[in-house]
């Protein structure tokens, strides 16, 4: 059977599975809608987690993006994956005992305001509605190259899709329609992976592969015989320094961004509302620390295969193109050329394909070969001579990732308008089944919404994601921190904090990519930090600001402070009378 | 469940503390210590094929991460038991 029919028949069967699902996990009550009635088991919790997070970009993306900048992209791999440890220690458990539905509702008890309310839920529409426009924008993606439908359609379908089940299930529905897409995009990811890892080093475990010699068979792969017995890393070394790059294992990004960008990720990730509230969705508390780690080895088995398909498909690319007469490129080659994503400009009229330092369009560049970074995992199949079906998986997989991360986002959307809005504010005495309601028709606005943004996507989606994450670490993270292990933590602070936190990243990152894009460069940057990284020092300007502040302004009246204290062991939760709702 | 002795508690959140601090110092040491400021001079050392700075960056790291939550996820159930507060 062809590529195209295998991909109809996986990417149909995966549909058909979430579809049922979500009707058999439909919700009934505001309590199904928002957290899954805290019936998720914690180790179906972490698979959620894990779909929920990993994304379009975390799936198609990263390996290419990795491939391109050696050692420098771990900060990615380190940045999305350190978050978790924070989750399980700082916050995961604490807000499970606390119990309650948002993220909004959680800052506006605990801080005893509702301007710290209409702040949260704005800022967590907003992180939400960047993310899940790149999502929406790569469910069409896939579907053009894929299943050969416009990318409109694409959407439109994926639209259809996350609409039905988001707002039939809610948060219930979500996550275990959740729990099939990561088992569908994790066989997806791994077994070209192990294909490929055994083709080249003879080791079926990706992660150790990419660190083996290579066999005799890999280097027929590569047209050396000679490679046979040297480590791979070296070869690709020895590559990357013959084209003018260097050498893969090294870095060239200064130390001190990529330090920052590293915190800047993990303590955003700690930060993001779509990923915290999976929290309120576990029996029990103890529930809530096991789901973080089931969560992190379930994505750790992405992230850690991810460098060694980087490192896989760079040498394989660079050897079977460079210096190869065009007329005789590999089969792949051609096909994914008609998508645009690999392309052969023939500068010197010598009919040979070489790759060098340089942008493939610039006449200055030696370099004739332009290499999308989406190519390392959408064409990796292909490149190592897999069966039609493992090609068929990726597509699958792709919007398995793509989807699955949509729905979470929508859910935080739909709940901030249904539940703090609406409930929480302007109209405090509104029954369940009106919420629900409100919650359904949000989280359909939203859907469309989003599909709108996949559709025109606006030229800014990949600047902002920066702001995604750079703002959920200077607003949430040090609030949510000091609202749990400091009593005194105030009111007036927080709001404070959270307000400088905010117009300080804002400010930071709308300077270096809207109003002055030529400066953003490490000459210009304060410190050497760049807007990806700087959501650490608004971070750190946040918890200044909360201290000093809170230094002079009274303190929380005492029911708050017994909030806080109950929240910090297991048992009965001592709720303020103010605070229920 | 024996809620009401608020010294005990005290001292059970003194002891999580401390736990997440080491936990914590672990997680700082290995991902920004050894996978970005002393990544080079790790990269003098081999295993396998890997230089030992990279291979904490793309693989250490994340590996320790997952054993640091199970430890503490571990480390905190008993701490449940020891002060008689675990959840059914």
């Amino acid at each position: 059977m062809s590529i195209l029919t295998w991909t109809w028949i996986l990417t149909g069967l995966s549909f058909a599975l979430y579809i049922y699902i979500a009707y058999a996990a439909r919700a009934k009550t505001t309590g199904d809608f928002y957290a899954a009635e805290q019936s998720v088991p914690p180790i179906l919790n972490g698979m959620a987690t894990g779909a929920d997070w990993m994304s379009a970009a975390s799936f198609i993306s990263m390996a290419g993006l990795i491939s391109f900048m050696g050692r420098d992209g771990s900060f990615y791999l380190m940045g999305w994956t350190g978050g978790y440890v924070l989750l399980a220690m700082l916050f995961g458990p604490y807000l499970r005992k606390y119990g309650k539905f948002t993220i909004p509702q959680f800052m506006a008890d605990r801080y005893y305001s509702n301007s710290i309310r209409v702040l949260s839920l704005l800022c967590a529409i907003f992180v939400s509605f960047t993310y899940v426009a790149g999502q929406m924008r790569g469910v069409g993606v896939v579907f053009s190259r894929f299943m050969g439908l416009s990318i409109n359609m694409g959407v439109i379908v994926g639209m259809a899709l996350v609409f039905f089940y988001a707002t039939l299930g809610g948060m219930k529905g979500i996550t275990y329609t959740q729990v099939a897409q990561y088992c569908v995009l994790i066989t997806a990811y791994m077994v070209p992976a192990i294909f490929i890892s055994m083709q080249f080093t003879g080791n079926p475990i990706p992660q150790l592969g990419f660190g083996s010699k290579i066999t005799a068979e890999g280097a027929a792969l590569l047209n050396h015989p000679g490679l046979q017995g040297h480590y791979l890393l070296d070869v690709l070394n020895g590559i990357q320094k013959d084209l003018g790059f260097a050498a893969y294992t090294s870095g060239v990004r200064p130390r001190i961004d990529v330090w920052f960008i590293t915190m800047s990720l993990m303590i955003g990730t700690a930060g993001l509302p779509h990923i915290l509230i999976r929290f309120f969705t576990v029996p029990k508390m103890r529930d809530a620390r096991s789901s973080a780690g089931y969560a992190l080895i379930f994505i750790a088995l992405l992230y850690t295969t991810a460098p060694a398909i980087a490192v896989f498909a760079r040498t394989n690319f660079i050897k079977s193109i460079n210096n190869v007469e065009y007329t005789k490129a590999p089969s792949w080659f051609k096909n994914w050329e008609k998508t645009g994503l690999v392309k052969f400009v023939d500068k010197n009229n010598d009919g040979i394909m070489k790759i060098a330092k340089g942008m493939w369009d610039d006449p200055k560049s030696a370099n004739e070969v332009k290499i999308d970074q989406d190519i390392m995992v959408l064409a990796n199949p292909e490149i190592a001579k897999l069966p039609n079906w493992v090609v068929g998986l990726i597509g699958a997989g792709g919007l398995a990732a793509a989807l699955s991360t949509a729905a979470g986002l929508l859910l935080v959307i739909s709940a901030a308008i249904s539940h703090d809005l609406m409930k929480g504010i302007l109209t405090p005495d509104m029954s369940e089944k009106a919420e629900l309601w409100w919650a359904r028709g949000a989280a359909g606005l939203a859907v469309c919404i989003a599909g709108l943004f996949g559709i025109y996507p606006p030229g800014f989606v990949a600047q902002v994601v920066a702001f995604a994450f750079g703002l959920a670490a200077a607003s949430f993270f040090p609030c949510i921190l000091m609202g749990i292990f400091n009593k005194k933590a105030n009111k007036e602070g927080a709001l404070v904090g959270m307000a400088v936190g905010i117009v300080f990243v804002a400010a930071y990152i709308s300077y270096f990519k809207f109003v002055n894009p030529a400066f953003n460069n490490k000459d210009h940057w304060w410190f050497g930090i760049s807007p990806e990284g700087i959501g650490t020092v608004g971070a750190a300007l946040n918890f200044i600001c909360m201290w000093v502040v809170g230094k002079f302004t009274p303190e929380p009246p005492q029911e708050i402070q017994d909030l806080v204290g109950s929240l910090r062991y297991p048992g009965k939760l001592v709720v303020p009378p103010s605070a229920g709702h | 469940m024996s809620i009401h002795a608020t010294k005990e508690l005290q001292a059970y959140w003194k002891e999580n503390v401390i736990i997440i601090a080491i936990h914590l110092a672990i997680w700082f040491f290995v991902s920004f210590f050894c996978g970005i400021m002393f990544v080079d001079q790790l990269d003098g050392y081999m295993i396998g094929g890997f230089p030992v700075g990279f291979w904490f960056a793309n693989q250490g790291s994340i590996i320790t991460f997952v054993i640091l939550i199970w430890t503490y996820v571990y480390t905190m159930n008993n701490l449940d038991k020891k002060y008689d507060v675990h959840e059914g």
